[in-house]
């Protein structure tokens, strides 16, 4: 009877318009079984960790190709922490170095995926860390 | 089945719940969508705060603009200092079981107000418009302790009735171009509707629509013979229209309340949720605990073999189960039938 | 569509066997000889597709060309229907404008620029302004933080214009500026800046983006729903038509609607569908069409799929002329030419390997250059990771002046005029395209369009289809799919806008409302909110307000106040 889904929010934050990743990785996740929340463009962070938060999802995937990676993410991740979300994982894509895909990461941010990324690869990953997250909760509680 | 009695971590969700934690009630959201063990106890528990949300089902073919009259709507009962909740139901796939939920992006004015609280269901292989625990969750943010609960869902007039179960009162959104439509809804939609609203009215055809939707209304007696649905015109990303919606749904509200209809209506909800809650437990009971499935699996190749028949052998197993026996009931269907 | 070489077979599907008498027969029977033998050879297992995922033939004979007539369908350069080109003499007379787009930080840097591309050789300004321009912000709005100057340059008001400007005389450059929602501010505060220079707007020589239509369809950049926008751009049509006959007030673009994932047919016949929108906008306001579709002018993508590309713009020329003659009773030969910029394709640019993505750009750019492109913008391979760097745009620029001046294809007019292949690629895009106009006008035109999610539901369709083949390897993306590298390091540098230049230009705008006439500013405001109550041309108004020193956010915010805003419609 019971029914277990991942649940993921795909947002794109900022200003810029550009769509059609997010739109593709949506449908792509949504093909591989998981249930999307698509929040639109032009969210603010806040606005993001709040939809995550009601939504209760496993993960936040967010689309930026303006260059202001380096703002949005790390103000998401400090809402997700002021809000308690410490059992959700923040991914995304976009138009972001090497460098800057190495600094976010060290701030907590999960794996960032660059253009002409196939979509297996970012489901894969979703799945894994949704399973890993299972395990250690089933090992720490 | 020990549905009442806590566990820690459902007493601790409850704790946080009765607190006011917002995550906390998404978290129990997510107990019910997934009927994970402990979401009878939790719903059990949070029961004695129902009672005094009203329900709304918001419904209508695609692109009818059901998200946004619903968003409007409920920025005119936060100025009114309602707190409002919202299931916004989308189909999920038959194949993959995968869904996307895309009704918040016209809802974003209500996103970061603490007196709205929106979740996104997806129907998850339940018919009907509705999700598979559309209710429960509805419970939930009532307890909660919001003051209107609104169903958003789409319906094309077939298998509505789920809605009409769900909600108080039931807005029918249609649109212009819903004008031929109408005709063939005649069965689904059209019986269901509390209040229509002619959204987008500022187009062509609104005119055509209304008159269309007169027509088939004095066709067919509804079942509440004293209650005429309204017709309300809404523009609805305009804002247009939506004091005059929520005075139809008022009007409504009221005319249940005393007519008995929604005592009616709450008793009936009511014995819905025992009928499938009772059919949940035996369910779980036939085929989880008394070795149902085994004995069906057994059963297969004497079906097969022409030595038994289906009917015979679900006798043989609600004989088994220690439940009534089977071959009355199998009189009493074909008595119902004939 | 079915290959056309089955042409050569009977209904039985049988070789043509008898003696053929005609020319056209004696064709077939060779073209179905052919065909037997190639039946015979093995073949890759590959989709023999186009970029666009549509069937390509093995081989394009006169037999595909013959419902085409060459005097009708094909013509000369400088004729109807233009297939050939809008000149007649092409680049024997002109080579194409050289015109990389560039703008990032603020409009100081920028000016320093656009100083380096002009003595390189670059022969017209193409601006590009950061996002909260292009949506209408001020860069010290919350919306904005983090992306001031990171997309473009950051334009507040006149006085950054004045700078981005700076040394740079109107009268002797064109200028292109990429800017939809607020674009009647930018036209604006290019004729205010002109002035200051003692430059009248009758010698304004460029272009304006404008096309809020493929904003809604594909890059969602709009400020207010489609109606008041598309009343705005009228406004700008007529003011130019009387004040500044030089400049192309919109330039009616499928570059965005093709990134946006869209086919090359869905390009070519949803931006022609626009182009038609405006131009029926202009004749319901009571604008006679020779007055202003002179000045309309388009902007194309181009990709990877080198014919597909040529046979695209080919196509769009045909298609323009015609429609343009037969459907609006332009009688003006000028009104009838598709005259575009061409840029490469941005989306096909990979991250992985990124210097092969100076031979995509060059191959891209050949395609624009053999479809006759009036002015051509090529990539950087960098960008794909940011705002490229000063050697990466050189390396583009150069790109074009390889083919230019090295390759030889400026000499000869339309020189795959006349292939079999390309001929048959321009009626069948033309074909398609038809097809597509038929449908948008059955939904009602391209507004209700818009509005019901049409456009937005073809290009995800396209989009994820094209997805799909890459992830199924039935595509080849090198360096994605195939001949990967493993543990590449990125060796290219990577320009970085730094974020001291947000914090300047925030106080830059402070700065300057508290500066201004504030007595000047107010009046400008209050007679634009008036102008828009009137339903007037805006022109004037918008004028006096950046005249004033208002901001552009503060006009937006206006404007927004009055015309409301749009919310598009969710489609996957």
């Amino acid at each position: 009877m019971t029914e277990q889904k991942i649940r993921v929010l795909v947002g794109k934050p900022g200003l810029d318009g550009h769509d059609r990743g997010a739109k593709v990785v949506a449908a792509a996740l949504r093909d591989a079984g998981m249930e999307v929340v698509y929040t639109g463009l032009h969210q603010t962070p806040e606005r993001i960790v709040e939809t995550a938060l009601q939504e209760d999802v496993d993960v936040i995937a967010l689309s930026i190709l303006s260059g202001a990676h380096m703002t949005l993410l790390p103000r998401v991740l400090e809402l997700m922490r002021e809000t308690g979300m410490n059992d959700v994982l923040l991914t995304g894509g976009g138009i972001i170095s090497q460098d800057d895909m190495q600094a976010l990461s060290e701030m907590g941010v999960g794996q960032l995926f660059g253009p002409g990324t196939a979509t297996g690869e970012i489901i894969e990953y979703i799945e894994n860390w949704v399973n890993e997250r299972g395990a250690k909760m089933a090992t720490t509680s | 089945m020990a549905s009442t009695s806590g566990t820690p971590e459902v007493a601790g969700l409850l704790e946080r719940f009765d607190r006011g934690d917002r995550r906390a009630l998404a978290r129990a959201l997510t107990w019910v969508e997934n009927q994970q063990p402990g979401f009878e106890q939790l719903l059990h528990a949070t029961h004695s705060g129902l009672g005094r949300a009203f329900r709304v089902g918001v419904t209508g073919p695609p692109g009818a603009g059901k998200s946004t009259l619903t968003e409007k709507y409920a920025l005119l009962c936060r100025c009114r200092d309602q707190k409002v909740g919202v299931l916004a139901v989308d189909p999920s796939s038959p194949f993959t079981g995968g869904a996307l939920l895309g009704d918040r992006i016209r809802m974003q004015d209500l996103t970061l107000d603490d007196g709205v609280f929106i979740r996104s269901m997806a129907s998850r292989g339940r018919l009907g418009g509705l999700a598979t625990t559309s209710l429960e969750a509805a419970d939930l943010l009532e307890a909660f302790g919001f003051d209107v609960v609104i169903h958003e869902t789409v319906g094309v007039g077939q298998t509505e009735r789920d809605i009409v179960s769900a909600a108080d009162t039931t807005v029918v959104v249609l649109v212009p171009e819903s004008g031929d439509a109408v005709q063939t809804m005649k069965a689904g939609l059209m019986e269901i509707a509390d209040v229509f609203v002619v959204n987008k009215a500022d187009r062509p055809g609104a005119e055509n629509l209304e008159r269309a939707l007169i027509a088939t209304l004095g066709l067919k007696p509804r079942e509440d013979r004293d209650w005429d649905p309204p017709i309300v015109r809404t523009v609805a990303v305009e804002g247009e229209g939506i004091d005059e919606l929520a005075t139809a749904i008022d009007a409504h509200s009221s005319h249940c309340r005393e007519s008995g209809v929604l005592a009616a209506k709450q008793r009936a909800r009511s014995a819905d949720r025992v009928r499938d809650l009772v059919a949940r437990r035996i369910d779980t009971h036939v085929w989880g605990r008394s070795g149902g499935e085994k004995l069906l699996e057994q059963a297969l190749d004497r079906i097969y073999l022409g030595e038994a028949t289906p009917y015979s052998v679900a006798d043989e197993i609600v004989a088994l189960v220690g439940l009534d026996s089977g071959s009355a009931r199998l009189e009493t269907e074909e008595e119902e039938r004939a | 569509m079915t290959p056309t070489v089955s042409k050569g077979r009977r209904d039985d599907g049988k070789p043509i066997v008898q003696e053929a008498s005609t020319r056209e027969e004696r064709m077939a029977a060779r073209v179905a000889a052919w065909r037997d033998r190639w039946d015979q050879q093995s073949k890759r297992d590959i989709d023999f597709t186009s970029t666009s995922s549509m069937d390509v033939a093995p081989i394009y004979t006169p037999l595909d060309l013959t419902d085409n007539d060459p005097l009708k369908d094909i013509g000369l350069p400088g004729e109807y229907p233009y297939t050939r080109g809008v000149y007649d003499s092409m680049y024997r007379t002109r080579l194409w404008t050289m015109r990389q787009f560039a703008g990032f930080a603020t409009a100081e840097e920028t000016n320093e620029r656009y100083h380096f591309l002009l003595d390189h050789g670059q022969t017209g300004l193409s601006v590009a302004f950061d996002l909260p321009t292009l949506m209408g912000y001020d860069s010290d709005h919350p919306m904005s933080e983090g992306e001031v100057g990171v997309c473009g340059v950051a334009i507040d008001s006149l006085a950054d214009m004045e700078t981005l400007f700076r040394g740079i005389p109107l009268d002797q450059v064109s200028t292109s500026m990429t800017i939809n929602g607020p674009a009647i501010i930018f036209l604006a505060l290019y004729v205010a800046v002109a002035e200051e220079q003692g430059v009248p707007s009758d010698k304004l020589r460029g272009t304006l983006q404008t096309d809020i239509l493929k904003e809604y369809i594909a890059q969602k950049e709009w400020l207010f729903p489609p109606e008041p926008h598309l009343k705005i751009i009228v406004d700008m049509m007529a003011w130019c038509a009387d004040n500044a006959p030089k400049w192309h007030p919109i330039s009616i673009s499928g570059y965005h609607i093709r990134e946006a994932g869209s086919t090359a047919v869905q390009e070519l016949a949803f931006t022609l569908a626009d182009g038609f929108t405006y131009v029926e906008e202009g004749i319901k306001a009571g604008l006679d069409v020779d007055r202003f579709a002179p000045r309309l002018s388009f902007f194309w993508n181009a990709h990877n799929d080198f014919f597909e590309e040529v046979a695209k713009y080919r196509a769009a020329r045909r298609i323009w002329a015609r429609h343009m003659k037969e459907r609006y009773g332009a009688k003006e030969p000028r009104s009838l030419l598709m005259r575009f910029h061409t840029q490469t394709a941005g989306c096909s640019l990979t991250e992985q390997q990124p210097e092969n993505n100076i031979v995509r750009t060059a191959i891209q750019a050949f395609a624009g250059v053999m479809g006759g492109t009036q002015s051509l913008h090529t990539n950087s391979m960098d960008e794909t990771y940011a705002l490229p760097t000063e050697k990466a745009v050189k390396i583009a620029l150069r790109t074009q002046q390889v083919i230019a001046y090295e390759s030889g294809v400026a000499n000869v007019i339309d020189p795959l005029g006349g292939s079999y292949y390309v001929e048959a690629l321009t009626d069948r895009m033309e074909a398609e395209a038809e097809k597509y106009f038929r449908q948008i006008e059955n939904l009602g035109g391209v507004v209700a369009g818009i509005e019901e999610g049409f456009f937005q539901r073809e290009l995800a369709g396209a989009a994820s289809r094209y997805q799909e083949e890459i992830d199924a390897r039935r595509r080849v993306i090198v360096g994605v799919n195939e001949f990967i590298e493993q543990d590449e390091r990125l060796e290219i540098p990577i320009l970085r806008i730094d974020p001291r230049y947000e914090r300047e230009q925030c106080d830059r705008v402070r700065e300057l409302r508290a500066k201004r006439d504030d007595a000047k500013y107010q009046a400008a405001m209050e007679k634009l909110r008036q102008a828009i109550r009137d339903e007037q041309n805006l022109m004037e108004s918008v004028l006096d307000a950046v005249r004033s020193y208002a901001t552009v956010g503060e006009i937006v915010e206006l404007m927004r106040d009055e015309y409301g805003t749009w919310r598009e419609p969710s489609i996957f």
